[in-house]
């Protein structure tokens, strides 16, 4: 992907936003909305029901840090459940710089939600309900979290605006991996999945608790960082699983894939060795698209649709940003001539890949 | 380059945006209408009033907005704050960009502009437009009113799009207050900065952040970069407009300004109070008392409360201004004033103002010649329009700017002085101590003496001058007070003679604040040096001069004079109060009778 695209791009979405953000911060400022300009005022209360957390990783991509949200006065934290917090002890901060150190409670794989417990007494916190209404698409909110840890010991944690821009079923991934949550999520036209930001909390400029920030996740349908919150009331259901003592196990079809792939197109690469490993095929399964769109052992892919693909690894990255429906053309390198391989349309994903 | 260089990377909860006060009160009357008229329609008024609101404040603040162009090195942004055509930017905009920059504004135009002065630690540079007698400008706001959630907006040059001249506007919130940016290296530290979600991208470094009612909080700068590449994800940091202020004057000085260090380290301790875990033995701040484990409460006047908000507060100070550090020791606090130390050596800084340090690829090979700093340029290698604008000296950015600001100065003093004939003749005050006792003092041009309890004391030019002095200790007379004579007949001089023809160099030093009166008030400092002395005379904004910093040759232990109530009463000046302090410690008040 060439910078060019890249940031044309990001000033159609810049202007975008910057038009969203006008309108929404000239909304903002009506005196019927209940307590019109105190965007300070909930954004001080919010961080004080906010934690820094501090745990393991701190690999590249893994972040060491995230954040989390008081849920008792007695010192219950929820958080998104990561490798950040998979560690013997968890340092955890408030914004009056007092520090804890938490255990953890227990986890709901479905939601992948993680609790956890301070020594607290008398604590700020925010009640979760199972009954929390589901807020409208537009609605503006808050988002304070501990992106990129840039707020220490006794600084609040950062605040962003936005709206909800959508409210749909979360189909998401990290890397290869599926997100294994189904469930309806806040999609926000902010920024809110940088590293440190899961488990961070989102208000509405009144104050309302309405989810928490989910985790660094592209969506498995056009490969786009999603900016995500789970709503409030499946936190409150995940939240009186894991303190009734029950674990919840992730929804049984988490790993089956719900991307085609290049096995489901019935193509077959030779074994993938180096960092560049030339997408030569190996094989080609039967009775699938790949056999009958005549693709033979020995092709070397080197383009697919208008882009060029120089090893394995770009060829599957290029593939996972379709979207069924689209249509696949590969270029083929075969006995010193290219030809163009038609596979048809990506079938939608519910639908068995092998041809009918 | 474009591109910022980092790819890393208490508050009123009252409404005080001022685009709300026209909301408020028409919130306010709409309450007492009659019923009848529909709610929906007034919202839509009040809606419509603070967009217009809204569009006058971006409209006012973007004609302030410099797009810098510099050609294949890229570009950035620039703000204007001053009718004359000085505009704040980035250092790190300006190191590619050299010493002669084009800057466009949004009337259309481009104008030539010169590099006055850089702050390479704190990633400032003061530049200055020409071409046009009266500039639109920004005011500067005070940053530490800035809460959390209020409303700002960035204008600047993202990509270098302002290619028609027409900034580019983003508006945001403010995330947090007093954040804290590590340095790459020594260079570029964010120290109590704002952060904040309006888009900063690359190309708007440099530019400025503006509150609610147009004025400038900070200069946009860096911004949080991570999986997507060198694009805003909703964290960019601005330097807050405090620090600017801390080092304008002596970035419009022409100089080449550097951060300050206490020349000690401080840890938190397993109670959580901020100690001191070690210390230089060289720096005054040993000499002035401060020792390891003593726990540091306030700096500059602010509260310490970790050893964040130590960095926070250092890290917006120049180097060598004198502040107030307030320790506990035993449970006993005490103040001391310490001259804080410089971070760099200037050869250090010259040395990063050129980008060369931290290269070794380039030390490496030494048939490469080093590549042209630019901004350090042999004067005939600068555009004719940029050349009387510039002059190169060691450890300043352009020394043509320090004979301005001088000149400034000298004229405010100029206002300020006596035209009474015998002003030339001897001054002679009278009082009486504050601790007991009479006293007069005699100033001349070449000598001086005065009366005290405990004896009579002289000094004398020429004595001074033949270097023997210093060795019988008559150049720090009268015994104890660190040179207060040589320091007021220097002060009777400047008075009279004015800056120049004082048998030395003198220089703009910057702004400082005068700690010795109840404000905080930055005041204009000019630095004398002399083969027998090293002097700092504060200038206040009425042109008195109402403290001196005195130094005795190479001596590092000052004598200061800190003057109270100066008037013209009589037939020259005179103070009611003057207090003398020798390394810190206090010598004598003396308390004038009135009309002597």
């Amino acid at each position: 992907m060439g910078t060019i695209t890249l940031r044309n791009t990001c000033c159609r979405s810049k202007s975008l936003e910057l038009f969203v953000t006008l309108a929404v911060a000239v909304l903002a400022y009506c005196p019927t909305s209940a307590r019109c300009g105190d965007v300070t005022a909930v954004s001080v209360d919010a961080a004080s029901r906010v934690t820094k957390l501090y745990g393991a990783g701190g690999i590249r991509g893994l972040e060491s840090y995230q954040t989390g949200i008081l849920v008792s006065s007695s010192g219950h934290i929820i958080t998104v459940l990561s490798t950040a917090i998979d560690s013997e002890a968890i340092d955890c901060v408030l914004d009056d710089g007092r520090r804890y150190t938490a255990s953890l409670v227990g986890v709901d794989l479905r939601r992948e939600l993680a609790v956890l417990k301070i020594d607290g007494d008398d604590l700020p916190y925010f009640k979760l309900s199972p009954d929390s209404p589901r807020q409208a698409v537009g609605t503006r909110v808050l988002a304070l979290s501990n992106l990129f840890g840039v707020a220490v010991g006794d600084e609040r944690v950062s605040v962003q605006h936005g709206v909800i821009a959508a409210q749909v079923p979360l189909r998401a991934r990290r890397g290869s991996h599926e997100a294994a949550y189904r469930g309806d999520v806040y999609i926000l036209d902010c920024t809110t999945n940088n590293p440190g930001s899961p488990g961070g909390c989102l208000v509405t400029w009144q104050g309302l608790f309405i989810g928490m920030l989910g985790k660094e996740l592209r969506s498995s349908q056009n490969a786009t960082w999603l900016s995500y919150a789970i709503p409030a009331n499946e936190l409150a259901i995940g939240l009186e699983m894991i303190l009734s003592g029950q674990t919840v196990q992730a929804l049984p079809d988490q790993k089956q894939s719900l991307d085609f792939d290049l096995q489901s197109l019935g193509l077959i690469l030779v074994p993938d060795l180096l960092n560049l490993t030339p997408p030569f095929v190996e094989a080609v399964t039967r009775d699938t698209l790949a056999a009958d769109s005549g693709l033979q052992i020995d092709d070397l892919v080197v383009a697919i649709g208008n882009r060029t693909v120089t090893s394995q690894r770009g060829l599957r990255e290029e593939l996972s940003r379709l979207i069924p429906g689209d249509p696949i053309q590969l270029s083929v390198v075969r006995n010193g001539s290219i030809v163009l391989i038609d596979l048809g349309l990506i079938p939608s994903i519910a639908e068995p890949i092998r041809k009918r | 380059m474009q591109q910022p260089p980092s790819p890393h990377s208490t508050r009123k909860t009252v409404c005080r945006n001022p685009v709300m006060l026209p909301v408020l009160l028409i919130g306010f009357f709409t309450i007492h209408q009659p019923a009848g008229l529909s709610a929906d329609n007034d919202t839509f008024t009040q809606v419509l009033v603070a967009q217009q609101e809204r569009i006058r404040t971006i409209a006012t603040a973007a004609k302030t907005s410099v797009s810098i162009f510099a050609g294949s090195s890229g570009g950035g942004s620039g703000v204007l704050i001053s009718p004359d055509g000085y505009a704040l930017t980035n250092f790190h905009v300006v190191q590619p960009a050299g010493i002669a920059m084009r800057c466009g504004l949004n009337d259309g135009k481009i104008y030539d502009a010169v590099l006055v002065g850089l702050d390479p630690t704190g990633d400032l540079a003061v530049i200055r437009l020409l071409g046009k007698d009266t500039f639109p400008y920004a005011s500067i706001a005070d940053s530490d009113t800035v809460s959390v959630g209020d409303t700002c907006y960035t204008i600047g040059n993202p990509f270098l799009l302002a290619t028609d001249l027409q900034p580019s506007v983003s508006a945001g919130i403010v995330s947090g207050v007093h954040r804290y940016q590590f340095p790459a290296g020594t260079l570029l530290e964010y120290a109590d900065c704002l952060q904040v979600d309006a888009a900063i991208n690359p190309g708007n470094s440099g530019g400025g952040l503006f509150n609610a009612s147009g004025d400038l909080i900070g200069i946009n700068g860096r911004a949080s970069f991570e999986k997507r590449g060198r694009i805003n994800v909703g964290a960019g940091y601005a330097i807050s407009a405090n620090q600017v202020r801390n080092f304008l004057g002596i970035l419009k000085g022409g100089h080449l300004a550097d951060h300050a260090t206490l020349a000690a380290t401080v840890a938190t301790s397993a109670d959580g109070r901020v100690v001191v875990s070690d210390i230089l033995e060289s720096s005054d701040t040993w000499r002035k008392g401060l020792r390891i484990d003593d726990e540091i409460i306030e700096l500059a006047g602010k509260n310490v409360r970790s050893v964040n908000s130590f960095k926070n507060i250092l890290g917006t100070l120049p180097a060598g201004w004198r502040i107030p550090v307030i320790y506990r020791r035993e449970g006993r606090p005490t103040e001391i004033f310490v001259e804080l130390a410089g971070v760099h050596t200037p050869a250090m800084l010259n040395e990063l103002m050129a980008g060369r340090r931290g290269k070794p690829s380039a030390q490496n090979k030494p048939d490469n010649k080093p590549k042209p700093n630019p901004l350090a340029p042999e004067l005939k290698d600068l555009p004719d329009t940029i050349k009387k604008f510039y002059e190169r000296r060691f450890g300043y950015a352009n020394f043509f700017f320090n004979r301005i600001e001088l000149e400034r100065v000298q004229q405010t003093l100029e206002q300020r002085k006596l035209s009474l004939e015998n002003q030339e003749s001897t001054w002679r005050y009278q009082g009486h101590l504050e601790a007991g006792g009479s006293f007069t003092i005699e100033l001349n041009d070449q000598s001086a003496k005065i009366s005290l309890p405990t004896g009579i004391s002289r000094w004398e030019q020429a004595v001074a001058d033949a270097g023997l002095a210093a060795e019988a200790g008559f150049d720090a007379s009268p015994p104890g007070s660190g040179g207060m004579l040589a320091a007021l007949t220097m002060w009777r001089r400047l008075l009279l003679k004015g800056s120049k023809n004082l048998g030395g160099r003198m220089t703009y030093w910057g702004q400082q604040p005068l700690y010795s009166t109840t404000t905080t008030q930055l005041a204009d400092v000019l630095e004398l040096t002399t083969s027998s002395c090293r002097a700092r005379f504060f200038v206040d904004s009425f042109g008195n001069v109402i403290q001196v910093t005195f130094f005795l040759g190479s001596s590092s232990t000052s004598c200061d004079l800190y003057f109270k109530g100066l008037g013209d009463r009589g037939p020259y000046w005179q103070p009611t109060h003057l207090t003398v302090t020798n390394d810190g410690g206090r010598f004598a008040t003396f308390i004038f009778d009135v009309g002597t």
